[in-house]
């Protein structure tokens, strides 16, 4: 295996008196999608700054690509691509000015195809002003991949994009991990993480609370698996005594349960056999989510 | 030096985009020369302005108008505005270097400043029958000087100020009363002494005696140099100062 192109080793970071990341480590591999999970201020950011060099951590030893974000910044920018949270352009300047602007030589042809690959060619003349959030959005996205970086960070790169277009910057991200860039991604949306990422770090108040690939993770920690179907007058007690099934719930004819392995195969026959065959039987398995909310719990949901 | 004359490419077409800008820039001290040219014309009177000419007097002076409605207005919002919203973040961010950035909005503001005081001279000229610089090496000498001094204030205002906003109604305040009391206004002679105390307070009282001198053919003002340097000097250094915390 390649050494990793990002190494996050014990960075602690404070503003004043608040921490904001108290000890957070992992490591990137080349060429993966690595996502940076965790509820608002659990320090994604903080984190992702220190790696490009915007902040200086207290502590904690950081490599991008061998070199030291703090001290070797200039060079670092020009191997590493980003695209900020809350950060903007001047009103006035012109889709193109700014393409090139930010490109570091004769990318006239990146700037062309990237243009067209993020829905902006038609914007190539409209002002910064002039466009709606998700066309700022994917212009942030299209400068952060000018110049072709080794390692591009994308902050939060789908807030503000619509659903059609969140699909299509999904698509975009795993052509650029298919052409050998590595992403660092920071979101907050769980089904993003899980569909794109191969490896996550959920963070929380400031420490990795798990790191995996999202499929172990979910079968880690929450592994349980849902059958559900809906049947009257029917008293379900009785499939509690099937083999690797843990709970069953009703109310009202919806039945829950709950399990591990194959339930719904022992489910399904053990419903035939009793000449049962509801319509919706059908089963739901844990996603990302209720992974982060079981690390997190419900105590962040009114924030977000 | 590629990323400073790409950086200063954009930023001389993003300052041609501002209209309101360009207008008090180039129009406003125009305006102000022809209201004052009609009332007091260029015959010259001992008692005031220096003993020359009102137009004469006003001419260099009005270069100084100049500088200080982008060293003290412009400048200072829009770079304010590039803090406020996140653009400094994002020019950080990206392989184009800071310096490059700040340079860009010198060299716009020097270059913007010449703009605004050739159309001035060439106007006054044309309307008016001014006197032509006495030293017009010197002149261009206080110039740049006073240009690069007000440069550096106006990175300070920029950097100090929370919002563009804010960065605006100080510069504008700092102009008007700069541009009443400083020797841009009402000839020096008729203020009073204590007027007089505070004008010698403001750079821009400190700058057109720079820029008036060879051009009137009083020679290079060697002490007026000094104090326009430490403005310079001062301004800088605090500015660098805050740009890299506030940055």
């Amino acid at each position: 295996m390649d050494s990793p192109v990002v190494t996050v080793d014990g960075l602690h970071k404070r503003y004043g008196s608040t921490v904001a990341v108290e000890d957070v480590s992992f490591y990137v591999r080349r060429g993966e999608i690595f996502g940076l999970l965790g509820p608002n201020g659990a320090g994604k950011t903080t984190t992702v700054e220190c790696l490009q060099g915007l902040r200086r951590a207290d502590a904690g030893a950081l490599r991008i690509l061998g070199l030291d974000p703090a001290r070797q910044t200039q060079e670092l920018r020009r191997r590493i691509g980003s695209q900020l949270q809350e950060s903007a352009l001047p009103d006035r300047i012109k889709v193109w000015e700014a393409l090139r602007l930010f490109s570091s030589g004769s990318d006239g042809d990146t700037s062309a195809r990237l243009l067209d690959e993020w829905g902006l060619a038609g914007k190539r003349d409209a002002t910064f002003a002039g466009l709606s959030g998700g066309q700022r959005q994917r212009l942030f996205v299209a400068l952060a991949l000018l110049g072709d970086p080794e390692v591009v960070f994308l902050d939060e790169m789908t807030t503000g994009l619509d659903p059609s277009a969140r699909r299509v910057a999904w698509q975009l991200i795993e052509t650029i991990r298919d052409q050998g860039t590595t992403v660092v991604l920071v979101t907050h949306f769980m089904d993003e993480a899980e569909r794109l990422c191969d490896r996550v770090a959920i963070v929380d108040r400031g420490r990795v609370a798990l790191m995996g690939a999202p499929q172990d993770l979910i079968v880690q920690h929450a592994g349980a698996v849902q059958v559900l179907f809906t049947a009257e007058g029917v008293d379900p007690a009785w499939l509690r005594t099937l083999s690797g099934v843990t709970d069953v719930r009703e109310r009202g004819g919806a039945v829950e349960v709950e399990g591990e392995g194959p339930i719904l195969a022992r489910v399904a026959a053990a419903l035939a056999s009793r000449g049962i065959e509801p319509a919706d039987l059908r089963v739901e398995r844990s996603s990302l989510e209720d992974v982060f909310l079981s690390v997190v719990g419900a105590r962040e949901g009114m924030e977000g | 030096m590629r990323s400073l004359a790409k950086t200063s490419w954009v930023e001389l077409k993003l300052f041609a985009r501002e209209p309101l800008t360009v207008v008090f820039t180039f129009a406003l001290p125009l305006v102000l020369l022809f209201v004052l040219g009609s009332v007091f014309g260029n015959t010259p009177d001992p008692s005031v302005y220096r003993g020359v000419g009102a137009m004469d007097y006003y001419v260099p002076a009005y270069a100084g108008l100049v500088i200080a409605s982008l060293g003290l207005i412009a400048l200072p919002t829009h770079l304010a505005g590039y803090r406020e919203r996140g653009i400094l973040r994002r020019f950080r961010a990206s392989p184009v270097p800071l310096w490059s950035v700040f340079g860009a909005h010198v060299l716009v503001t020097m270059a913007s400043a010449a703009a605004g005081s050739v159309l001035l001279i060439i106007v006054a000229a044309l309307s008016y029958d001014i006197l032509a610089p006495v030293s017009p090496a010197g002149f261009a000498g206080a110039f740049v000087l006073g240009a690069l001094a007000f440069s550096a204030i106006g990175a300070l205002l920029g950097a100090a100020m929370p919002t563009a906003r804010a960065a605006q109604g100080a510069g504008v305040l700092l102009w008007f009363v700069m541009m009443i009391i400083a020797g841009a206004g009402p000839p020096p002679e008729v203020l009073t002494d204590a007027t007089r105390a505070v004008a010698d307070t403001t750079p821009l009282r400190h700058v057109i005696l720079l820029l008036q001198d060879p051009w009137l053919g009083f020679g290079w003002n060697l002490a007026e140099t000094g104090i326009v340097v430490a403005w310079l000097a001062g301004s800088a250094a605090l500015a660098v100062i805050l740009l890299r915390r506030r940055a």
